[in-house]
């Protein structure tokens, strides 16, 4: 069976990772020996247990979350709130405000450090109103030529009777039509989980990105174990099967490059870990800045287009 | 310590053997083929939709002659090797087999009550109407066809979602569909869905979700998350309609439910209105 295109650029970019030390533009951001440390990385093969530990540390507790780098990488924040018809959900984030002298537009699922903040986030699950948030800002910064930055932090969509009723499915599909539609320059990253539909429903961007410790999947390790396995206990199983880490999600061409994490994980020092995501925002949305829109929407349309393998 | 355990006993019940597929599972009237295929597979006592296969679909709603297909052999690859109590390519093959289909969807051109149109119908039977490359690639196919040729676009939506053994690439069909959408959408053609039992998870999350129109049937899940899901993850109580056709139209995520014999005119007068 002949090669299909996509396999064939697939081997292409492959080899290209492996044989150039530095990168060519480096969409991995940080010093020599950080590079180094990820190139290895990519060309190991990860084993299960590498799998299972990104999926640990994308989990948490103590992993920045939205707005500690909003926080860290923005100047005069304004957060916006509400989706302007029924509600304002705490799990998705929206605001304006200055990456550098940029004005840019940042949403991303928020999680929450105690219990009683967890509950008003809903464990970064949104409802629809929270993609209709995302949305509603994303209009605004089009018009007004705002880079948009997402930041993917969700295990999921929230699953529940109320969502549903408020059309979960029809806001996810409409909200990566709106950003299919952008004519601004788009960066999302993914910070944490990228929990499926409640993932790409923020993430159909011009660069795609992950955190070296991230996780991107299309069902969570245990849901998938439960429906193939018949046991959510498998889930470690599961995911060295469908394999959610950064390494495998780059190699499938699905994100455009890792962004490094300090060693140990971005939770073991924050200050570094959102030095290190803001380079490689600046230097996505650099890349893109000059790009006329309706190119941005051209190419950006092919990239998500020419994703899968068949023959 | 002689005391005996009811619940056991009933617990050891042996399960009811399946129902035979041309049994109806609301009213258990039973049919033979040829009664169902000419009732467009609507059960005659209480007016159940059974399942319908694509193929018999199209038959249903094209003009009669009038139908081209596309892409026909599109196959799934295994892009990450993926096994769990059996191979990917196992599973492929067996479905393959089964219904006679390289993948879970058929595109192709046809012509309803005389315009031509393009049509996309998903096949249920093909694992569960899951949504992998092919699937994906196929339904953007479609929609590039109908630009081309400058004819709306039919959908029939049957699909329990994303094939997760395609990992992060199913998912990456939503944003691929939705992107072929929006150029469907450029080249000023409209799409009209027809969504069929079940519409769940990633198709609805996605190109399943971005009709002009959107038309059921009667009694369809349409549904990001289904009832079982929601029930074991938030315990909450689910009202009766939960995630059906009747209860998005209700909460106005639907322009109308048709009975089956009323699609295909109800889709003529459609293709007149944007023709």
């Amino acid at each position: 069976m002949a090669p299909s295109e996509h396999e064939l650029r697939l081997r292409e970019r492959l080899s290209r990772l492996r044989n150039v030390p530095l990168l060519g533009g480096a969409r991995l951001s940080g010093e020599l020996e950080r590079l180094q440390r990820q190139l290895d990385r990519i060309q190991q093969e990860p084993t299960s247990d590498d799998i299972w530990r990104s999926v640990e540390l994308a989990r948490h507790p103590e992993r920045p979350y939205t707005l500690d780098y909003v926080g860290a990488l923005l100047d005069d924040w304004f957060e916006l709130h509400g989706d302007r018809g029924d509600g304002d959900d705490g799990a998705m984030v929206a605001g304006l405000g200055k990456l550098g002298d940029r004005t840019v537009a940042l949403v991303g699922q928020q999680k929450g450090r105690d219990i009683q903040e967890r509950t008003r986030r809903q464990f970064g699950m949104p409802y629809p109103e929270g993609y209709r948030k995302a949305m509603r800002v994303f209009e605004p910064a089009g018009r007004h030529g705002f880079p948009v930055i997402s930041l993917v932090d969700t295990p999921g969509a929230y699953p529940g009777v109320a969502a549903e009723q408020h059309g979960q499915g029809g806001a996810i599909a409409t909200s990566q039509l709106v950003m299919a539609r952008l004519a601004v320059p788009t960066v999302a990253c993914v910070i944490g989980e990228g929990g499926s539909g409640g993932a790409i429903a923020i993430a159909l961007a011009d660069r795609v990105l992950m955190q070296e410790n991230a996780i991107y999947s299309v069902i969570s390790p245990e849901g998938c174990a439960a429906i193939l396995w018949r046991d959510a206990g498998e889930a470690k199983k599961a995911a060295a099967a469908f394999k959610p880490d950064a390494a495998h999600c780059l190699e499938l061409g699905v994100i455009d490059g890792i962004v490094p994490e300090p060693a140990g994980g971005a939770h073991t020092d924050h200050v570094e870990a959102a030095r290190l995501l803001g380079d490689s925002l600046r230097e996505a949305i650099e890349e893109l800045a000059d790009v006329p829109g309706d190119e941005l929407r051209r190419r950006r349309r092919a990239k998500f287009r020419s994703l899968g393998v068949y023959a | 310590m002689s005391k005996i355990d009811v619940s056991i006993e009933t617990d050891d019940k042996p399960a009811p053997p399946p129902k035979h597929p041309n049994t109806c599972p609301e009213c258990h009237s039973h049919y033979r083929d040829d009664e169902l295929e000419r009732a467009q597979w609507v059960c005659a006592q209480c007016g159940h939709h059974f399942p319908m296969r694509a193929h018999a679909r199209i038959t249903s709603l094209v003009d009669e002659g009038s139908f081209y297909e596309e892409s026909a052999d599109l196959h799934s690859e295994d892009p990450l090797g993926f096994f769990d109590l059996r191979p990917y390519t196992e599973r492929l093959a067996e479905a393959e087999m089964s219904t006679g289909l390289a993948d879970a969807i058929v595109i192709g051109q046809g012509a309803i009550e005389g315009r031509g149109c393009e049509l996309a119908v998903m096949d249920f039977a093909f694992m569960g109407g899951s949504m992998g490359s092919v699937v994906g690639e196929k339904f953007s196919r479609a929609c590039d066809s109908a630009a081309e040729r400058g004819v709306p676009l039919i959908t029939v939506t049957s699909s329990g979602g994303a094939r997760m053994q395609e990992g992060i690439l199913s998912l990456m069909q939503l944003p691929k569909t939705v992107c072929a959408v929006e150029d469907l959408h450029d080249a000023g053609q409209a799409m009209i869905v027809v969504m069929a039992h079940p519409t769940t998870a990633g198709v609805l999350a996605s190109f399943a979700s971005l009709g002009d129109v959107l038309l059921a049937e009667p009694g369809a899940l349409i549904a990001f998350t289904g009832p079982r899901v929601v029930e074991q993850t938030t315990r909450e109580k689910l009202p009766e309609d939960f995630g059906l056709a009747e209860q998005n139209l209700r909460f106005g995520h639907l322009d109308a439910i048709l009975e089956r014999p009323q699609i295909r005119p109800t889709l003529g007068r459609l293709l007149r209105v944007f023709g």
